[in-house]
This record gives structure tokens, sequence and C-alpha cells, in this order.
């Protein structure tokens, strides 16, 4: 409807004032878009038909989440012995994935909380993608603490819900109730933060929409936004407060995932160190998560010129940053462990790299120490290839080092007579191979019936956009720039 | 045109930049109209200052829930742990703010994004999902590309020549009545 009102190559601006060379940055939009060709790209995207590609993606990623409930479904019916977990490693893949889909879920809310904080506008081409897919890989590592407590049906006890025997309340003197705490808020707040986001891009999907039912749905959940600048008024201050209120929340749900581990005695898990370790590798396997769908994403969808170079760029340092300092984190507990003198420390962190699990410790020390740091280079930042498979490895590195602290943790305990050797039997692999289908089943259908991209947030940061810019209207009494230069 | 001709609402005036429509809202401000609006597609910055608006009270439900949330979790902990069903464990104190403290810190989080969210809605009287101004066909470019201002009629300066004529010196490219 919107765009037969208007007249043909309306959407792109075409006068732009000449800027000094050494003044010009890179714009978040590339040539210069306009309003209306933003709304059109990036609501285009979830409108029409499906495309080939997404069926193609889609099947197969619904088939794995088929498998999940399958492998789920099993396992609840016979018991956790159908998991590979066994004396002395208690803990195995489940504990393993769910702090590995956690710290995936972690990139969502940096982007879209810490991010807009400080102010980094380019945030706006990717948060809204980012923001999803920490929601779903949330999801995903939910569904681990309950399943492993083996009798699902007795979850309710984690909350404290009166119970009829007594009633026994949870245990708030344990980091594992903590957990319950930080990554149930932790899911809501994220979706009440990314619905929040959402309000102002329902109503353009609201608008635009050609279909009665496309209309209702839309314009249920848009609540009947108009825009109004009374109302932008308090949506802008109670993003503000939500973006303030989402960065302690991000850095203290890993903090307390590694609370969990290092509140134990355990040699190579009782250390301070911990917790910022956790909140910066999960930093990091997040950004490698997004990275590794957006760099997909952004050809397929036509998207380039909102998710420019420049975006990539940046995801790629926060990338080059945060495995530096898992590195650092990486070299601190080999000193500690050195340093402290303790024979069992020391003991741990030499058989993490020479011991049963040597290529774990090998693999976590190469993919998220070393391998980032490729990204100091402008030639590796600027190969989409490179940086693809980059961000697939960093997400491998990442796996490792949970496997390397969880299994590489219990599997030679106090006893000697009872140490032991972990293996995944085929339901660990199915559930995890699952959960990914869950998660892209998820992740499809998300950019299938909701736009990927911030539409009203990237429209905010062009230039047009802003009432003082000549694009945006403003009149100026002095001479133009290129005036003066001519 | 209808058949039963219904109560007009307002008028309402087109812009296509920010800042033509944000020295349209300095004009209206100035002459002192009340129940009017500007309608865009993101939020325009120093739109509220042109228009005279107060700081937003979002603050204040995003604080009430933050303050109710920690209370909530540290009295909740204390009574189940330490009142309702005291077990000892591991030698440690029935009670300690120190282990309340993380799922207490949690919910006070969790309580002050939903105050954030619920009060931004009360504030703005949403959900709202019949508003004459979604009837209009040419106001649902307004999350597309255009700005508008709506002047209603329910305000006590509005008149229907005057507030037309400074809507047009105010440099609108459309402006049209809206029926309620």
């Amino acid at each position: 409807m919107a765009e037969q009102t208007l007249p043909s190559g309306r959407g792109t601006i075409r006068a732009m004032p000449a800027v000094p060379k050494e003044l010009e940055r890179i714009p978040l939009v590339s040539n210069q878009r306009g309003f209306a060709w933003l709304s059109d790209k990036i609501a285009g995207v979830a409108e029409g038909r499906a495309p080939f590609w997404w069926w193609l993606a889609f099947l197969p990623s619904l088939s794995l989440a088929t498998l999940l409930l399958c492998m789920l479904a099993y396992q609840v019916s016979t018991g956790v012995g159908v998991w590979g977990d066994m004396r002395p490693v208690m803990w195995g893949w489940d504990i393993i994935n769910f702090v590995w889909w956690i710290g995936i879920g972690h990139a969502g809310t940096l982007i879209s909380a810490i991010l807009f904080l400080l102010r980094q506008r380019w945030r706006t081409g990717v948060n809204r993608a980012a923001e999803a897919m920490t929601i779903f890989a949330v999801m995903c590592a939910g569904i681990y603490p309950a399943i492993h407590v083996g009798r699902v049906w007795f979850d309710w006890w984690l909350f404290p819900i009166p119970n009829s025997n007594g009633p026994i309340w949870p245990q708030f003197r344990s980091p594992l109730m903590w957990d319950v705490f930080a990554v149930s808020t932790y899911f809501t707040v994220s979706v009440l933060f990314w619905y929040m986001g959402l309000i102002p891009d329902l109503a353009v999907m609201r608008d635009r929409a050609k279909s009665r039912l496309r209309q209702f749905l839309y314009g249920l959940f848009a609540l009947g936004w108009t825009g109004s600048n009374r109302h932008w008024n308090n949506y802008e201050k109670a993003y503000l407060l939500l973006a303030g209120l989402a960065t302690p929340l991000v850095l203290s749900v890993h903090s307390i995932v590694s609370l969990d581990f290092s509140v134990s005695q355990l040699p190579g898990w009782h250390t301070t160190i911990f917790p910022p370790y956790f909140v910066a590798g999960a930093i990091y396997s997040g950004f490698g998560m997004v990275l590794t769908l957006l760099v997909p994403l952004r050809k397929i969808c036509k998207l380039e010129e909102v998710i420019t170079m420049r975006h990539i760029d940046v995801m790629c340092k926060v990338t080059l940053a945060t495995g530096s300092i898992v590195g650092y984190a990486y070299a601190m507990e080999y000193f500690i462990a050195w340093y402290s003198g303790n024979p069992y420390e020391r003991w741990t962190f030499w058989h993490r790299v020479f011991g049963t699990y040597w290529y774990g410790g090998w693999a976590m020390l190469g993919f998220n120490a070393l391998l980032p740091q490729l990204f100091w280079f402008k030639w590796c930042r600027r190969n989409l290839i490179a940086v693809f498979i980059i961000s697939i490895l960093v997400n491998v590195g990442m796996w490792f080092e949970r496997f390397v602290i969880i299994v590489g943790g219990l599997y030679e305990d106090f006893l000697p007579s009872s140490w032991g050797y972990y293996m995944p039997t085929w339901v660990d692999i199915g559930t995890f191979l699952g959960t990914f289908g869950l998660f892209f089943t998820l992740f499809l259908i998300f950019i299938r019936f909701l736009p990927l991209i911030a539409i009203s947030e990237v429209k905010g940061v062009t230039p047009q956009a802003d009432p003082q810019h000549p694009l945006g209207g403003a009149k100026h009494e002095e001479p133009l720039p290129d005036d003066v230069t001519a | 045109m209808n058949a039963t001709p219904s109560k007009p609402y307002g008028v309402i005036a087109e812009f296509t930049t920010p800042a033509a429509a944000m020295l349209a809202a300095e004009k209206i401000r100035d002459a002192g109209y009340t129940r009017w609006d500007v309608f865009t597609p993101f939020p325009v910055h120093g739109m509220d200052k042109a228009m005279g608006l107060k700081k937003s009270k979002v603050g204040w439900f995003a604080f009430i829930g933050g303050v109710t949330g920690y209370a909530c979790g540290m009295l909740m902990i204390w009574y189940m742990n330490a009142l309702d069903y005291p077990i000892v464990v591991g030698g440690k104190p029935m009670f300690s703010p120190y282990s309340a403290f993380p799922p207490s810190y949690e919910l006070t989080i969790l309580f002050g994004s939903f105050g954030a969210l619920l009060g931004m809605l009360f504030l703005n009287r949403l959900p709202r999902l019949h508003h004459p101004l979604l009837k209009n066909r040419r106001f649902t470019l307004v999350t597309h590309d255009r700005f508008f201002i709506v002047i209603e009629c329910g305000d006590p300066k509005y008149s229907e020549p005057g507030t037309v004529r400074l809507l047009e010196e105010a440099g609108s490219s459309h402006i049209e009545a809206v029926e309620d």
C-alpha cells in the first residue's frame, strides 16, 4: 500500500553535501539510502512467499528439532543413564552444552544494552538479530538443566512455589539456585527488551500488511503504536532504563554460571578469576555466533547496505578484544596454578594439555586465544570467508573450553582408584545436534515473520534523520562546507 | 461524502523532513496549543524540546520495580530458609545477606525491567488498538518515511481556519481533516 503512493526512486536520497575528505566517515547505511528504501528492504525480507533458500534451511532444521524431541522423550522415559555421565564425571555434555549455549546468548544483550549505553550507533544494524539469537540460545541452554535433574516432573521444585512436603523450600545458599534466578531473569528480560524494540517495527509491518490476517496480528502486537512523539519520549527513556538494567544483568548471568564451578573445591574450578573470565568468553562466543549467522544472511537477504563491512569490521574487533581477554585469563590460570605451589592445581593444568584430553586443551588455547589474533589484520577482517570460518572455530574453541573445564576437572578426581574416562553416548550427541535444530528453526521462523533489523533504529542513525543535518532538512544561515572549500 | 457525517478528530499536516516537522512543532508550541502531537517514524532528536515536553516519568516505575524486587528477594529467602523451614547446610548461617544477594539482585533487575516496560505502556495509554489516526490511509506513511503533526479539535485554541493557516505557514506539504 505504502509503496504505491510513492513516486519511483523516492527511497534514495541523491543530493549529498560535500564534506572535506578528512572528515568523511564510513556511513552506517551505504549508498545514502533513505527511509522508504530501508522500510521496503528490511520489511521485504519478512514479506511475500518464503524463498527457496529458506525452505532449504528450514526443513533440515525442523528435522533436527524433531530429533531433539525424540532424544528428550527417550531420555525422560528411560532415565539419565542413557547419557555418558558416569563416576567420576557426573557433569558431562549436559552442562557443557548448557554453558556453551548460554554463553552464545550473551552477545545479544551486550550489543543491545552495553553498546547502547556506550552510544555505539552501529549496533542498530545487528541488534535485532543478535537479540533473537540470544533468546533462542538461552532456550536451548535452558533445556539442559531442566532435563539433567533426571525427574523432570519435579523441575518446579526449583522455583519458590509451595509444595506438599512441608513445604521444603529451595536452598538459596547454593549457587545452583542463584543460577535458576539468573538464567530465568536473563531470558525474561531479554524477551522484554527484544519485544520493546520490536513495537515500532511491528507497527511498520502492520502499516505495510496487505492481508487482513497480517494486519490484525501485527496490529495486535504493535499495541496501537502510532509513532507519537509523546510516546517516543517515554519509550526512549524506558529503552535506556532497560539497557541500564540489562547491562549489570548480562555481566551477572555468566558470573553466576561460573560460580556453579568456582564455589566448589575442585582444582581447576576453585578460582576467583572465573566470573570475569566466563563473561569475556561468553561475549567472545556470542560474537562468534552473530558473525556466523549474519555473514551469510546479509548476502542471502541482500542487506549488505545495512549490515555493511564496517559492521563486520567492528564485530571482528570485539571478537579480537574478548578473545584476547580470554587468552589473558588462560595465561593467568596457568601462572596461578604454578605460582600457588599447589600440586593438585599443577597436576590439573599440566593434564589439560598433556593428559588424556590433551586435544581439548590445545583446541581451547588455539581457537580462543591465538586464532582471533588474525583479526589484528585488516585483510582478515575484510575477507568474509575467513571471518565466517574463524567465527565457527571460535565456538568450536569455546565448546572445548567448557569440555576441558568440566570433564577435564572431573575425570581424575582425588582418589586414583576412581579415575575414569568420559565418553558421550549417541543420546548425548543426538540431543546436542537437536538443540541446533531448535535454534535454527526458531531463528528461521523469526526472519520469516519479523524484521531482522531494527527498522526504526536504523532510520534514526541515518544523516537525513538528523534535523540539524542538511539532509534532514536543516537550512543553514552560514555557508555550507562545500561553499567554504570552493 | 459519507452518508452519516462523523465527528471530526482534528487536522493532520504532513512534512517530509524531520527539520520541517521540528520547526512547525516549535511554532505550534509557541502558539500555545496543548492537545497536539508530532508523529515520526523514529524518535527525532530535539523534538521533545521543540514540543515543550517534560522529562519522562518512566524512571519512577523502574525504580519502584527494582526496589520491590530486591526487597521481595531478601524477604523471600529469609522467610524460606531461616524462618519457615530452617535446615543447617554446611554450618552456614540460616540467612546471610551475601548468599541471598545474587537472587535478590536478579529480582531487582527483573522487576525493574517490568516496571520500565509496563510503566512506558501505562504512561502512553497503550495498548490502544483503535485510534482515529490508524484509520487514515495517508497516516500509514508515519511508519515509512513521513512526519505528521496532528492538532485535535478538542484543543481550546483550535479554530478551523486559524489552525490550518498555522500549519500551512509552518510549511506543511499536505493538510487534511481526520474523522473520529
